[in-house]
């Protein structure tokens, strides 16, 4: 199963089978909820916002090891962000998932090992499911349900 | 007993590899492979027959004209239709629906009429249900199903009134595999004056169909799920309903006369088949159903349920896994849904592509059936006639190559 190791990298299922940050955030000031219609995969991300500053952030949900791994890894890298730092990083990961280079002043953590998921194209929305979650958020829009499917970066061939 | 070695020949997929694997096919309930008679059929039909129907007077428009009508009288005797009449030829099974939801029921249901679904149906029998009760003002009731995935027939019995106006259910579960009791369904039904219409989406590529004999007024089901081209579905109509029914779409070929600010109907079947059909891929249907008869359905039934016992049988001896459905038996088909404590069917999904074994993960197309079962997914693998039981083995070997590389220890930096 070589081929598997790129997408499943040993980072990857450990936040899977360990989630940092999940369950419901008790003083969050944003809950946005989203689902990826293809496969039903569901998020919640909460955050605390607090002067332009993600003070906190959790997420919980259903879904495969990538998009709960993905959960896990941008909820750490999100506590302390300013919100345009947080709209940088979702900005980078979309272009992650295109191939693009991450700008080199900007850390990702865990994150970074994502890349390997762009080799998969059926699985980009999967990853995808958080950020496109995060964004939402970010835009304040809380009525809409994010959609992983919308704004995902056409896969590599 | 199937040859299925020599079937197998015909089908110039099943040689491949996928990731260096020879490829296992095991998601037959999203689409079937074809046979290479059905992929000559249609070079054969663009290389020397290729014309538009029902209106030219050259040689060719009367050979496509001739080819695409046989492929309706073709497609009548498969179901065993008492006319070719009956026969619609739509884009799809979902289309098929569609066309009765809108031509049928906007002219036919008022507020106080009910339409009566099962919880086990595709989302193309649903939602165009839900789409006509918007628009009419009727309600939607459901048949409930029991925990081993059968239908609650009791409660069919309370549900079923003199409000309900149709019945519209599947007669085999893309996720169940379960076989429902049509016969016994449109009967209760047709004695209560409603009309029945079954998805035979699932059920027509693997067992043997009569409508007349099942009692139903409409069945549909899929080219593309039968061994034939996509792009071909099949609304079979009792020929008084589709009569009484105005025409889905408007355009060419479904009219008698038009003027400035009128038409008047074509005869049915045509009266429903607007514009320039999809002639090739129906031609090649044909072909698809002389394949299918030629091996004999009640063969490809009895294989196929062989398969499927095999399979469960192999599956329940895997530690940890759920099946949902009915056992292997007699109203059991074989899409066999499952999944692995630990797992999402994803991953499992993905594991064993590398293994060369095509599975669907999911939620099949039916979501109100997985909150059902408690679930936001499953696996599943669907057999064909040309699956063996060697296949059913890698599909073994492969989940449980998936499970050893999930539960790897695995090192991270601290």
């Amino acid at each position: 199963m070589d081929q598997l190791d790129e997408l499943y990298r040993d980072v990857i299922l450990d936040h899977f089978k360990q989630p940092r940050h999940h369950g419901p955030l008790a003083d969050a000031t944003l809950t946005v909820e989203g689902t990826n219609p293809l496969c039903g995969d569901e998020m919640t991300l909460w955050l605390r916002l607090d002067g332009g500053r993600i003070q906190a952030a959790s997420f919980g949900g259903k879904g495969c090891a990538i998009s709960q791994a993905a959960g896990s890894m941008l909820t750490e890298q999100l506590q302390g962000l300013t919100l345009t730092e947080a709209k940088a990083l979702v900005e980078t990961l979309k272009g992650l998932m295109q191939g693009q280079e991450p700008p080199a002043e900007l850390d990702l953590g865990d994150l970074e090992s994502l890349a390997g998921v762009r080799k998969f194209p059926v699985r980009v929305k999967c990853a995808a499911l958080s950020w496109n979650v995060l964004e939402q958020a970010l835009k304040g829009d809380t009525q809409h349900t994010a959609d992983s499917t919308q704004n995902t970066p056409k896969p590599l061939k | 007993m199937l040859d299925v070695k020599h079937i197998r020949e015909d089908f110039p997929i099943l040689r491949r590899t996928v990731h260096g694997k020879p490829l296992v096919y095991l998601d037959n309930a999203a689409t079937t492979q074809k046979p290479r008679q059905v992929i000559e059929a249609l070079v054969g039909y663009y290389s020397r027959s290729n014309a538009n129907i029902h209106r030219g007077i050259h040689a060719l428009a009367e050979e496509a004209t001739a080819a695409y009508e046989g492929a309706r009288e073709r497609t009548a005797r498969f179901l065993h239709a008492p006319s070719e009449r009956g026969i619609v030829f739509t884009r799809n099974a979902t289309e098929a629906i569609n066309l009765v939801a809108q031509s049928w029921g906007r002219a036919n249901l008022k507020p106080g009429d009910e339409i009566l679904l099962t919880e086990m149906e595709h989302h193309a029998n649903l939602v165009p249900w839900q789409m006509v009760a918007k628009a009419t003002g009727a309600q939607l009731a459901f048949i409930g199903i029991s925990d081993d995935g059968r239908l609650k027939l009791e409660e069919y019995e309370q549900k079923l009134t003199r409000k309900t106006k149709l019945v519209a259910f599947t007669h085999m579960s893309n996720v169940l595999g379960t076989i429902n009791p049509v016969a016994d369904i449109a009967a209760r039904a047709r004695r209560m004056g409603a009309l029945t219409l079954v998805d035979a989406a699932q059920s027509a590529p693997h067992l043997p169909l009569d409508v007349q004999a099942l009692g139903c007024d409409v069945l549909v089901c899929s080219a593309h799920k039968m061994l034939g081209p996509t792009g071909v579905g099949v609304l079979y109509a009792k020929e008084e309903l589709l009569e009484r029914m105005d025409p889905f779409l408007g355009g060419g070929e479904m009219i008698s006369d038009v003027w400035l600010t009128h038409a008047t109907w074509n005869e049915i079947p045509w009266k429903f088949e607007a514009g320039t059909p999809n002639i090739a891929d129906v031609i090649a249907f044909g072909v698809a159903l002389d394949y299918l008869d030629r091996i004999g359905m009640p063969a490809i039934r009895a294989h196929e349920r062989e398969l499927t016992a095999y399979a469960m049988k192999r599956l329940q001896e895997l530690k940890d896994i759920t099946l949902y459905g009915p056992p292997a038996g007699e109203d059991r088909g074989g899409a066999i849904s499952f999944n692995l404590e630990g797992l999402h069917p994803h991953d499992v999904g993905t594991a064993l592509d590398h293994e060369g074994v095509a599975i669907r993960a999911g939620h099949h197309c039916a979501k109100p059936l997985m909150r059902r079962l408690g679930v936001a997914a499953t696996a599943r693998a669907s057999v064909a006639l040309y699956n063996t039981t060697e296949e059913i083995d890698r599909l073994i070997e492969a989940i449980d190559a998936a499970r050893r590389f999930f539960q790897r220890s695995i090192k991270v930096a601290a």
